[in-house]
């Protein structure tokens, strides 16, 4: 089991671990001390407004961002099947969804046919990346994300562009994998109702960490219910927050204007 | 033997930079790092001047200069600056300051046109072995890091989650660009080499349906260019690498006529 082969600082089950994470763009705090893990065959989301660090969390645990402060440890060896939040292929760049399922390592064509069954987009092997609909897509993504058995599988707002049916079908599957092959999920989503249905944990993040928990925890917290508005009932509420709300507790840094965020994420 | 005939070691000269350009130039082009050879190829007049100052092979001494630009170049991407702009004054100075440079060199009798337009009959024998070994290099150089730069031509976090990491693959990149352009400058001259690394790519693309077959198609359209350009150059009198780019801009231009006919057929 590769996880036993940590360093001894990770205790078996736990996956990923971020401690501390502070990253900084421009003089912009985008992560305040975020810390964050996720243990095997969990599945924890991340909620937050747009700008929050949501992404730039999900790729300082990849590794794309330097944390200023902190780090993030992870079992050598850890397989970790991510699916972006969206891939533009260049135009000039010909691939076949076969191809992108073999990338970067090579695997059978029975394989890539039988990930693209079960990712629910059977026989789109020849087709072009390029001529896919959103929801095909995204399915080829995850279907390339699960070929490996990842022991983590990171999702940055996987369904973006798929419609009601098409992302509950997507995250069945996720529990389904989940399931028969006792992975950790960590997710970015920004639909609630699948948040507080799927979610064996949430972390409401808005910067710093605001609150986290069982679903109900958050969905009860007095932070969660400023972001988000009353209840769960009102998704729209994400879409329509403004954020400009102050904390009663002292974080010591300024909440800043999302756009500065966005650009960063 | 066959290789006293200039013409045979022109044709052999060519058909092993355009071997290597090619597939290299895939990268270039799905990449957008045009910009990328123009200032790696123009900085390579400066080693030229540096190698005649100090009695160096010119090989030698573009190889460094063209290495020290590229990798300049890659270090300064990504941080914010404005690209174009940047590139722009750094490949002209180098290209301005190798010109003057040379022209201080008052104790060698060079043609100067030799360095910017390629100089493909006066190819040696020791030129020809540089050339081949250059371009064998090259090519196993991206043959063993393929799949690994597709994954990060991709995305990078796509690359980082599967345990690829984007920062060396361009480094990868920056070493085969810097031996195409030293091994190009006597075939096509430093101002027509991002020529051979492009138009075979961006010729063959909408023929091509895997990255694979596109780059194993664009090195036949480049050999192709540089057979066609040698042959008519000497029908025509007309300089030779200049000639070998026209083949190939025709090429370019049939093969944008028969995919267009294609599509609206």
């Amino acid at each position: 089991m590769p996880l036993l082969r940590g360093r001894g600082l990770i205790v078996a089950p736990t996956l990923v671990h971020a401690h501390d994470l502070t990253v900084e763009y421009g003089g912009t705090t985008i992560l305040d001390r975020v810390s964050l893990s996720v243990t095997r065959g969990e599945i924890v989301t991340i909620v937050g407004p747009n700008g929050s660090g949501k992404s730039t969390l999900i790729r300082a645990i990849l590794g794309g961002v330097t944390p200023g402060r902190g780090w993030v440890e992870k079992p050598r060896g850890l397989k970790i099947g991510y699916v972006p939040q969206r891939l533009v292929l260049d135009p000039t760049l010909p691939m076949t969804v076969e191809r992108f399922l073999s990338l970067p390592r090579r695997v059978s064509k029975a394989r890539a046919q039988d990930a693209l069954e079960r990712a629910g987009v059977p026989g789109i092997g020849k087709r072009q990346m390029s001529v896919l609909s959103g929801g095909q897509f995204q399915r080829a993504l995850l279907a390339r994300a699960l070929l490996e058995t990842p022991d983590l599988l990171i999702l940055d707002e996987a369904t973006a562009g798929l419609d009601q049916p098409g992302s509950a079908a997507f995250y069945r599957r996720i529990e389904e994998v989940r399931a028969e092959t006792g992975c950790g999920v960590l997710m970015i989503s920004h639909d609630l109702h699948v948040v507080m249905s799927a979610s064996d944990r949430v972390v409401c993040l808005n910067g710093h960490v605001c609150c986290e928990g069982t679903p109900d925890v958050v969905a009860a917290a007095p932070d969660y219910r400023r972001l988000f508005g009353e209840g769960t009932k009102g998704a729209l509420a994400l879409y329509r927050h403004t954020h400009d709300h102050s904390h009663g507790h002292d974080h010591g840094h300024a909440h800043h204007e999302p756009a500065d965020r966005d650009a960063a994420e | 033997m066959i290789l006293d005939d200039f013409m045979t070691r022109a044709a052999l000269a060519g058909i092993g930079t355009a071997l290597a350009a090619a597939p290299l130039g895939c990268f270039v082009v799905w990449r957008r790092m045009a910009y990328f050879g123009d200032a790696t190829a123009h900085a390579a007049i400066l080693g030229v001047a540096l190698s005649l100052a100090l009695s160096l092979p010119v090989f030698a001494g573009a190889l460094v200069v063209a290495l020290v630009m590229a990798t300049a170049v890659s270090l300064i991407s990504g941080r914010g600056y404005a690209m174009d702009t940047l590139l722009g004054v750094m490949a002209h100075s180098a290209l301005a300051i190798g010109l003057v440079g040379v022209s201080f060199l008052s104790n060698v009798r060079i043609d100067i046109m030799a360095y910017l337009f390629g100089d493909i009959l006066s190819v040696s024998r020791v030129d020809l072995a540089v050339i081949w070994g250059g371009a064998l290099l090259v090519l196993a150089l991206i043959g063993w890091r393929w799949s690994a730069l597709l994954t990060a031509t991709l995305n990078p976090d796509l690359a980082r989650a599967a345990g690829v990491d984007p920062k060396r693959e361009q480094l990868v990149l920056t070493l085969a660009l810097a031996l195409v352009v030293a091994v190009a400058i006597k075939v096509v001259g430093v101002l027509l080499i991002t020529a051979l690394l492009i138009i075979p790519a961006a010729t063959i693309r909408p023929f091509a349906t895997t990255p694979e077959r596109m780059g194993i198609l664009a090195a036949l359209v480049g050999m192709a260019s540089a057979f066609g350009g040698l042959r008519a150059s000497y029908s025509f009198d007309a300089p030779t690498g200049p000639t070998i780019v026209c083949v190939a801009a025709l090429l370019f231009l049939l093969s944008t006529v028969v995919s267009g006919l294609r599509r609206s057929a």
